[in-house]
């Protein structure tokens, strides 16, 4: 545990003195709140529209959470799949290019350590990106009435797809020692993944239902109707475990090369 | 401490140490010597359980490098070619986290860093970025990440290069002092280093060893330069020889 902390500890040093953490930050804070503004003014405009056509017989009146905070998580995650790969890509690779991996290897760590603790640093980042972009739906809270339950839930499923996508961010960062590789690779793998429920309309059967069990976005948009189910828990949790499964396999194999 | 079997390294064809015997004992400073390429790395990273031999083995107090490696790990200090170091990291900082991956007890840790740092003469850059240091003191900044949990068995890689005269002999100085109770091996190319600091030599070339003695039994009647050019000219003529023989 003590070793975990060690490089957790090490590797938030670099995110925070390194300008990386707040550039992506500062990123994503820029762009969902674009996106926020976005929706929030086709809700807007919705809510007028509904509103003229009242006195003709009533058209439904637009959901607050409907079209803004499950807009926004959703697009939250189009944007993770490209600004996760930015962060995961130097990871590993970094210290392969700069020997210092030399150093991890031979000293008293295990593997496995080494990759928790990376991976937790990368969990402190992305849910303090995360934490930050909240005050939109927070704004939501104050000035409207949206329903409170789904935004929570909604959140932990961006959450949970955000560290699903850095744990396979970090396995792709494990198998090379260079950054520009590993920020591109894992940037195709997690649109890969993004859009795998893509042919499944005209596949149809069993592999239909795989790949939609396989879709991130299927799997969040259950947590933004506030449907928190074992089977999207057990999704991302394996999804997570896979990444950490093979970034240890990476490391052990160039150990005995 | 350290006792080496037949230890060969071979990638695909090309064999890069082959059939490497040597031991050191408690309080010996071996110098490795060979001239470059001669697989002095390769089989130092074998020792540091970095790499895994091919063939042979090798045992460091006791621990063998590949089935006991996490024992081994506890008990070498090992300065690579290139130091490690973080470039974001200041030297406190840096020293600080390897004294806590190396298992430096948290009670004693600050006093331990403040005592390294003093030893490989680096106190007054402690709060310099790594980054920000000349090849000099990134070098002694390595060594004091290779002792600073007191490690049974120390294994420098050319600890000595790039440093300016002042500072080389303070080095050596250090690692005259270290091997009083640790067991150092010193891997470099240049010879006074060997005759002024060690007291056990071992010679490779092409991979193998061509000799292994005691420093003061070597230089009895030749000077060491002699030695090393008379050994090392042989052992290409005979791996010539076996080239060819294996070629016809």
């Amino acid at each position: 545990m003590r070793n975990i902390i060690a490089i957790c500890k090490r590797e938030l040093l670099s995110f925070f003195v390194s300008p990386i953490a707040y550039f992506v930050i500062t990123g994503f804070a820029l762009l969902v709140g674009f996106f926020f503004f976005n929706y929030l003014a086709f809700f807007a405009r919705m809510y007028e529209m509904s509103q003229m056509m009242a006195f003709r017989g009533g058209a439904e009146l637009p959901n607050l959470n409907q079209v803004v905070i499950e807009g926004l998580f959703q697009t939250m995650v189009v944007i993770l799949v490209f600004l996760i790969p930015l962060l995961t890509m130097r990871i590993i690779a970094e210290e392969k290019r700069r020997g210092t991996f030399e150093l991890l290897i031979t000293s008293p760590v295990s593997v496995s350590q080494v990759v928790w603790g990376k991976f937790l640093s990368l969990a402190v980042v992305i849910i303090t990106m995360l934490a930050v972009s909240f005050i939109f739906p927070l704004l939501l809270m104050v000035y409207g009435n949206p329903e409170i339950p789904p935004i929570i839930s909604g959140f932990c499923g961006v959450a949970l797809c955000a560290l699903g996508f850095a744990s396979i961010g970090m396995a792709v960062s494990s198998f090379t020692e260079n950054q520009i590789v590993a920020g591109v690779s894992s940037m195709v793998v997690l649109l890969l993944l993004y859009v795998i429920q893509a042919p499944a309309e005209s596949l149809g059967g069993t592999s239909a239902e795989v790949l939609r069990y396989l879709s991130p976005i299927d799997q969040v948009q259950q947590f933004l109707r506030g449907v928190i189910s074992l089977k999207s828990l057990t999704y991302f949790a394996s999804l997570i475990l896979f990444g950490i499964f093979l970034s240890q396999r990476a490391l052990e194999a160039h150990r005995w090369r | 401490m350290i006792e080496v079997v037949n230890l060969s390294k071979s990638y695909g064809d090309y064999i890069a140490v082959s059939d490497v015997s040597f031991s050191a004992e408690k309080g010996q400073i071996v110098g490795f010597l060979g001239p470059n390429g001669a697989g002095k790395t390769t089989t130092i990273r074998m020792l540091a359980t970095y790499l895994p031999p091919t063939s042979g083995c090798a045992s460091i107090a006791g621990y063998d490098v590949v089935s006991q490696a996490d024992e081994v790990r506890k008990r070498i200090g090992y300065l690579p070619e290139n130091p490690p170091l973080y470039p974001e990291m200041t030297v406190r900082e840096y020293l600080k986290f390897i004294a806590e991956i190396k298992g430096v007890a948290r009670a004693t840790m600050a006093e331990r860093i403040d005592q390294v740092m003093e030893q490989c003469f680096i106190t007054d850059v402690r709060n310099k970025l790594c980054q920000h240091l000349s090849r000099g003191y990134r070098q002694r900044v390595g060594l004091a990440q290779a002792i600073i949990h007191e490690p049974q068995v120390i294994i420098l890689d050319e600890p000595t290069s790039g440093l300016d005269p002042k500072q080389i002999i303070e080095i050596r100085q250090l690692i005259r002092s270290l091997g009083e109770s640790h067991t150092v091996l010193l891997s470099t190319h240049i010879l006074p280093e060997v005759s002024m600091v060690c007291n056990k030599v071992v010679i490779i070339n092409r991979g193998r060893v061509v000799i292994e003695s005691m420093l003061n039994q070597l230089t009895k009647d030749k000077d060491l330069e002699q030695i090393f050019l008379e050994s090392v000219s042989r052992e290409d003529q005979q791996g010539l020889q076996r080239e060819i023989s294996l070629a016809s």
